[in-house]
Parts: structure tokens; sequence; C-alpha cells
């Protein structure tokens, strides 16, 4: 018998008398014999010892660094009320929420956290989650390509070209041309977007901060695009919306991004949590769940699924998305993140880690190995031009326990001496500092 | 007393719930043209306020360690507290995705222990973990489809055959990865109809997605008839893994003929649902499919595992990273405890339970299917109708009882659907007092039919008006307010 199986001989003859068969193995008598599968080659089971030896041992195969890169993923503080509170049962073990009465707890956090995305973007609505930056922004993708019913759209050469490649698999298998805007000095060439915007074009993808780290200005950007009934799509890093401006006050019309930057641990790139937001104009349009409030018999405020008439369970192949289940319980992580940090604790931690930036970005610059390689804004992500080896420089990094800059040249070729760094509130100034003495000791 | 508030309802001026380090590094400011001039409506709150506020949202829910949990194709079964514990170590939560990949190599291990155990189990040759959940990878293994025929110059092949039976997903899917999905009319049984099917099989056919066994709990005994018919029209069999469970050890999509599958990691494997999510929807192919998997696929070298992200057949990427890492190490963790000696367990048991409860039940539940059943099976309501009791009341008269319904008006093929899955961590007693309260229902259904209708009574809140949340979306906080 197996812990997680209950069943006793007893149990299983009184269960086969009832349903009148002789053994379990009557129950599979249909399986063609010929289908019948050997012994599986995987190991013998393991006892809760065994498995946490085995664990232990891998852990020891794994060395975490401390990042000075982010490209997507970055090192933000988790509180540690965070895992306590969503490790709870009622949370963690709950199915979606296709009952109501019993899933209010699910369902209010779904509220909570739409609130407060659409606090954070200055957007009408928001769903209840993606499954991470890069799919919603290829799902705002389809929806503009769906309202605007057009097989174009443009994209900025400034957008993480991991985010890049995700938008343009989605876009190939349904025949949408997703056509490149060129970047000048590391941002979006404006021009470029008049140039290629027409009717045909349903919109425009961005991404702010951009692959270098710079904070774009997209001051015109919505009037070159209305001029042709144009969708603006902005990817943005949420856990900046304290001090940049929002993507409403640009005019954008789908507010995507991930929100991994909430506190959510690094975990080898997932599970993470992708974000979509809108405007009350496009609500119907949007894929994935949504979460209202309603009444109940007795005129109790209650929340539930709204809206369902746009999503797979209902509407099969007509449905704005196929997406069904999502990123739930990270929903209720980054609520639970942006709860505890309130309306001024994301301002100070996103403050000390554009410090932090601004800190180590005039330090390596003191450096004779390196040199700016944009003239622009920047949050807590830079780019620099630099003279070292860039694998030997972060080989050498490794051996003191940091993870170095991410090397441009993994995007593009004619990059090969690009390299970006990021930092957080969580790098300490003594870090800092060790990390550019190592770096200084280079050439 | 029920807990009401909103987590704004509780901010107080001056609260906080955070703690920062001090710091001298010189402060810097965001150019004016690029500032934010208010701030966001975030609450302000102590770290107790954030801390009860969530526990009491927390008790508003059901979740599996209260009760029973029988939901038809999800697969409910007991989420381990080891697998949580194992996942949460540090050494593999704090791993930057782009760290080295000397630094990486336990990590990497798991993924392609996983890969490797899921593909002995399901009879395919390669797994990409990347897809992050069932639906993600029913889109990811139609991109391989279609990629397929295009590869083959065969570009006219865009039309999917889906059962009337299937998941809603299914067809959805079809459309995201710009196929038309062709329904074809299921046996009574929910089984392909061979007839049907002829019909469909030409040259513009792309493949066939099916669930097997079917959303009716019925094993597709022509499966392999249907593989090679499908085959021989130059399509492809895509394998919805949502209904796994019962299959376990005892035969595998692979020999059954799929080209192309998913499994739910968090139906199959045990990994928590989360309310919703993170899954991860692993997609598996033949060795002839291999080339069109997502980038990057984890390999072992005699170097160690890396990451390759080079093949020119390959549909591209589909995720930023490697998918939902965290949860695969669950289900990692999960497979080890269950063990090659105890893995056809879960589906003898799993099995066991449905058909035991249907035997139970039948005499006053209406049964359209009968025979034996796989890990599921579906009631068409109750038997005795007259008085307009539906399945709605039952399922609602259940929460009354601690207990969450099955699924409920799905498959779509019966008008009063009601889906049971009792997994097989379920014992006998705790199925037993189902099977006793489903009899109380169905009494009460007859003797008092109010009293089902009116139900729940004993939830934090009862029936909810769904149309006045549809009319009048208020979907944030300040639409209340503005309200």
């Amino acid at each position: 018998m197996h812990k997680y199986m209950p069943h006793t001989h007893e149990d299983v003859r009184a269960m086969l008398d009832r349903i009148g068969v002789e053994k379990i193995e009557d129950l599979f008598s249909e399986i063609p014999k010929t289908l019948v599968h050997k012994e599986l080659d995987i190991p013998n089971s393991m006892s809760e010892i065994e498995l946490r030896d085995h664990f232990a041992a891998l852990a020891k195969q794994n060395t975490p660094l401390i990042p000075f890169m982010g490209a997507g993923a970055y090192d933000h503080y988790t509180p540690s009320i965070i895992r306590h509170l969503i490790e709870r049962q009622e949370f963690l073990t709950a199915y979606t929420p296709y009952q109501p009465e019993i899933a209010q707890g699910t369902l209010q956090y779904i509220f909570e956290y739409q609130s407060m995305i659409c606090q954070l973007t200055g957007m009408d609505v928001s769903n209840a989650s993606m499954y991470d930056g890069a799919t919603a922004t290829a799902e705002a993708m389809f929806m503009a390509t769906g309202v605007r019913r057009s097989d174009k759209i443009l994209m900025s050469a400034t957008v993480n070209p991991n985010i890049q490649r995700v938008v343009k698999t989605y876009a190939d298998y349904r025949d949408i041309e997703v056509i490149m805007v060129a970047e000048e000095d590391g941002q979006t060439n404006l021009e470029n977007v008049k140039a290629l915007m027409d009717k045909d074009v349903a919109g425009l993808i961005v991404q702010n901060p951009n692959v270098y780290g710079i904070t774009e200005d997209f001051s015109n950007v919505k009037d070159a695009l209305d001029e042709h009934k144009g969708l603006f799509i902005m990817n943005h890093d949420p856990s900046l919306l304290a001090h940049l401006k929002t993507p409403a006050s640009w005019g954008v019309d789908i507010a995507v991004g991930e929100a991994q930057t909430l506190g959510v641990p690094l975990s080898y790139g997932g599970p993470y949590i992708g974000y979509m937001a809108t405007t009350k104009k496009l609500m119907r349009k949007m894929p994935g769940r949504i979460c209202g409030v309603t009444k109940d018999q007795d005129g109790k405020r209650a929340f539930v699924l709204t809206l369902q008439a746009r999503e797979q369970h209902i509407r099969r192949e007509k449905a704005n998305s196929n997406i069904c289940s999502n990123q739930s319980l990270l929903a209720l992580f980054v609520t639970i993140y942006m709860a505890t940090m309130g309306k001024k604790g994301l301002y100070e931690a996103q403050q000390m880690s554009m410090d932090n930036a601004h800190y180590l970005h005039e330090k390596l610059l003191e450096l004779p190995t390196f040199e700016a390689a944009f003239d622009k804004p920047f949050f807590k992500e830079f780019t620099l031009k630099t003279s070292l080896d860039i694998d030997s420089m972060n080989d050498v990094l490794k051996t003191h326990g940091f993870l170095g800059p991410f090397p441009q040249k993994r995007f593009d070729d004619t990059k090969a001496d690009l390299v970006t760094f990021a930092v957080t509130e969580k790098r300490t100034k003594a870090q800092m500092d060790a990390f550019v003495d190592i770096v200084r000791g280079l050439n | 007393m029920y807990y009401d508030k909103l987590i704004f309802e509780l901010s107080t001026d001056g609260r906080k719930g955070y703690s920062l380090p001090k710091t001298d590094v010189k402060r810097h400011d965001v150019p004016d043209h690029l500032k934010r001039p208010d701030c966001p409506g975030l609450p302000e709150v102590s770290e107790l306020d954030v801390v009860r506020h969530y526990t009491n949202v927390s008790f508003k829910n059901f979740g599996i360690e209260k009760g029973f949990y029988p939901l038809g194709s999800c697969t409910m079964k007991y989420n381990p507290k080891i697998n949580q514990d194992m996942a949460n170590l540090p050494e593999f939560a704090s791993l930057h995705p782009y760290q080295p990949l000397d630094t990486v190599q336990g990590m990497l291990h798991v993924y392609h222990e996983t890969q490797r155990m899921l593909s002995e189990i399901s009879g395919l040759d390669t797994f990409s973990l990347n897809p992050f959940a069932g639906a993600h990878g029913e889109h990811v293994g139609l991109m391989i489809m279609k990629a397929y025929h295009r590869s083959r110059g065969d570009e006219k092949r865009t039309k999917v055959i889906v059962p009337d039976s299937a998941h809603g997903t299914n067809p959805a899917s079809a459309t995201v990865t710009g196929l038309e999905s062709v329904e074809v009319k299921s046996n009574v049984d929910g089984t392909v109809n061979l007839t049907d099917l002829k019909k469909v099989l030409d040259d513009e056919c792309a493949g066939i997605m099916l669930t097997n066994p079917n959303t009716l709990g019925i094993f597709e005994k022509d499966i392999l008839e249907i593989a090679k018919l499908v085959h021989e029209a130059g399509g492809l069999l895509y394998y919805d893994g949502a209904n796994l469970n019962p299959l376990l050890g005892f035969a595998r999509p692979g020999d059954m003929g799929f080209d192309i599958m998913h499994i739910n990691l968090h139906k199959t494997f045990s990994t928590p649902h989360g309310g919703g999510g993170p899954g991860s929807g692993p997609v598996g192919v033949t060795k002839t499919l291999k080339p069109f998997l997502p980038k990057p696929v984890v390999k072992k070298t005699n170097e160690g595992y890396t990451l390759d992200g080079e093949t020119d057949l390959s549909i591209g990427q589909v995720s930023h990273f490697v998918g939902n890492i965290g949860v695969a190490l669950k289900a990692y963790a999960y497979l080890l405890t269950i063990g090659k000696d105890s893995i056809t367990d879960i589906a003898r048991f799993s099995t066991l339970n449905a058909n035991y409860v249907k035997e139970s039940l039948k005499d006053v539940y209406h049964l359209p299917i009968e025979g034996i059943c796989k890990h599921e099976f579906v009631f068409d309501g109750l038997k005795d109708k007259s008085t307009g009791v539906t399945t709605l009341d039952v399922a609602k008269r259940l929460l009354d009882f601690d207990m969450h319904p099955p699924t409920v008006y799905f498959p779509l093929v019966f008008k009063e659907s009601i889906m049971v899955e009792p997994p097989e961590n379920e014992s006998k007693q705790t199925i037993d007092k189902f099977i006793d309260v489903m009899r109380i229902i169905a009494n009460e259904a007859k003797e008092d039919p109010d009293k089902v209708k009116g139900a729940p009574y004993t939830t934090v809140v009862k029936r909810l008006d769904e149309a006045l949340a549809a009319r009048k979306p208020l979907v944030k906080y300040k639409d209340l307010l503005d309200e």
C-alpha cells in the first residue's frame, strides 16, 4: 500500500462486489491486449527520507549566484508573509472558481489583483492573469489584430528579443505579419513608426523599459497610431509604475507585462505571471478570466467570474483566446506583495533599485574598460559598451558568486561589445563595490 | 461572522507593512517628462493587517484538504506537502534563468528526468516542459502539427477534427493556431463514430484531437483503427492529456498511435491547481516530430545538461524562459514518490472509485452510458426529473454538505451533465459519505424540491446574480467607489 492510496483489501473486495466484477483488472478489459504495456522504466518509489536526500544532492549541483543581470527576470525582495499565505490550502489546492459560493476567496483576490493592476497601469480593466509577460504580449497582438481585422502589426526592435520571438511564433501560425520598427540610439524610431503605419496595420508593440533598460519617451506615438486607428500595445514593468508615467497616460490601449518584478522569486524562469489590462472600450475583446462584483440572493456583496461569453468553455472555436488555466496563485502572490508594499513601499523599494543602478553605472564608467552605450534615462537596468572579453569577465564574476551582466550578443551578433546590468533594492553598496573591484582587476 | 472587507477598505494613511534597509547611495530622480505625477492607489496597511486579511479571505474558499472534490476532468488529487517543500528549496527557487549551465545542473537534471519519465509513461519520444498549461500545450501541439505539414509543403491541411464531446479548449486552440476545427458527432457513449470520421478524412485534414478515455470516461476501444484511418489520410493524432490518470502504467498514448500530446501536470501529477494556475502542460511528440519542438530544448551531453536553441524546424519560442519549471519540480517529486511500483495503482484505484460511485447511484441519477467507465463518468441529472430539480440545484445543495460538487453541464452532449471523478487518494469511507449525500439530495428532490432549489444555505454567500455582473461590469475597487 502507498501513503497516497488508502484502499485496503476489504475495501477493494466490497467495491468490486458492488460493481459486479471479480478483480480490478476486469475494469480495464476493453483496452486492446496489444496496448497493455510492459513495466515502465522509471525508478522505484522513494520514501520521504530518500526523496529529501535525493533533492539535497541535486541542490548541491545548483549554485545560486547574486544577480547583476536582469534581461526579463529580476531579483526583487519577497516579504516572508507571502509564501506562508499563498500556501494556505484554501488558496493553493482550490480549482478555478466555477462554484462561486465556495470560491469567494479566490474571486476576491482576483478582484483585488485587477484593482491594483488598474491602479498601477491607469487602465480601466485587467484580467485575472496570463502565463508570462511574453505570452501576454502575444495575446495582446491577437487582440489588436482581431479588433482591427488586420493581419499586420508593428513591433519595436527595442522589445526584448525573447518577447519578440514568442510574438512571432504566435503570429506565424495565424499568418499575421510582424513588421519590425527600427531603433535609433536605443529607442523606438518614431519616424519609422509613422512611415510603416497605415490603415491595414493593427497597431504597435513597444516595451518599457526596453531591452537596453532605457525608459523610452513615447510622446507623439499615440497620435501617429490614431491617424490610422492603430492600437497601442505597451509591455511595461509594473514595479516601476509608482515612478514612471502610466501606460494609460501614454494613450495605451492594451497594457501587458511581466509581473515577476512584483516580488516573485527567480525560480529559473517560472512560474511567473503575465498581466493584461485594457480600456473599457476593448473590455469585451480581452482574453482570459475577469472577476466582477455582484450580489447574492440576500443582497450581499459577492464576486463572480463575468463576461464569460468571451471564453473557450462557452464560445469554443469562436472564443477570444484558448486560455483556461492561468497563473492565479501568482496573481495572489503579487496582490499580497502590492498590499504589503502599499502606496509608499513600492515607490521606496524601486527608488532603491534606481539609486543602486545609477551608483553602479557611475562606478563602472570610472573604469577605462567601460563606456556609455546610450545617453538615455534608465531605471534599474542599463547597457554599457565594454572592451573586456565578456565571457571571461562573467567567468571570473561567477567564481566570486556573482552573475555578471547580460551579453547583448546573445540576441544580436552585431552587438558583441554591449552588456546590460541590472540591480534591485536587494543589492548592497558593499556588494556593488566588491563587484566593481573584481571588474576593475580585469583587462 | 462573514468577513466582507476588501484590502483597500482596511487602508489607513501612514500605515506600512514593509521594511527596507537604510542606504547611503546617492538619490536619483526620474526625469520630469517620464515621471508619474500621482501615486498609485495601493492600500496602506500593517503586516498583521495583510496576514489577517488574506487568512480571512482564505476561509471563503474550499480546498482539497477540506473535503471531497470530485470535479470531473480536473483530477483533483491530493497535493503532497513534500513536493512543495522540495520546490521551495533556495537552491532551486533562487536561480536566475540565465545562470551559466554549470551552476544549474541540478535543475536541468530535474527538467531532463521529468521529460524522460513522461516519455516513458506516455510512449512518446520526447517532451518539452515549456508550455505553461493544458491549453497552452494544445496550442503548441497544434503548431507542431501545422509546422509538420508545412515542412512537407502540404499547406492545404488546415482542418482539425474535434469530437463534440471535447473540451472547449480544443476548438479554441485550433483557432488560435490558424486551423479550422471540424466537429464530428460522437456515438452515444462519446466514442468516435468511424463512419462519420471517414467522411471528414480528406486531404485538408491536418489531424484529430482526442481525449482517451473521452470526457464520458469511456475508453476509445477502436483507437488503433482510428489511428490507422487518420494516418492513412495523411493526418496526425493529438492526445489531450486531461484524462491520462486511468491509463498510467496500463496503456500509452504513443502505442495507440498518437503523434503529439500534452500532459496536465496539475491534474495527473499532483501539482496544485492554485485556484486556476500555475499549471504546466508539457508537450510530447514522436521521433519524427522532435525537430519541431519549441525552443529551448534541454539535452543531456557528455559534458552535462545543455539548453539548445538551434534547430531549423522548431516552431520557435512559446515562453520567455523554460516554462513553469517550479511546477515541474513538484511533479518530479511526485513521480519519484509514486515510482514504478505504485504508478499502476493510480489507474486501478481511480477507476475502481469511479465505477463504485456510478454503480451506487445509478438507481437515483440517470446514467446515460451503461457499462465500465475509467476514472470518471457522467450522469444526466436526476433519474426522476418530475419535480424540476436540476443539476445546478444538486450541485448547490452539495455545498451544504461540505463537498465540492462534480463538474456540471459538461460535456455538452447531455443536457444535465454531472461529471464525477473521485481520484485514487479518496478512501471508500469518503466515497460512501458522498454516495449517502447524493442519495439524500435525490430524496429531497422528491420530497421537498424547494429545499434543493433554494440551496445553498450554509455558504458565506448564497446563489449569485451572475447576470447583474455581466450587465453592469464592476471590475475594480475604483468602480465601486465611482458607483
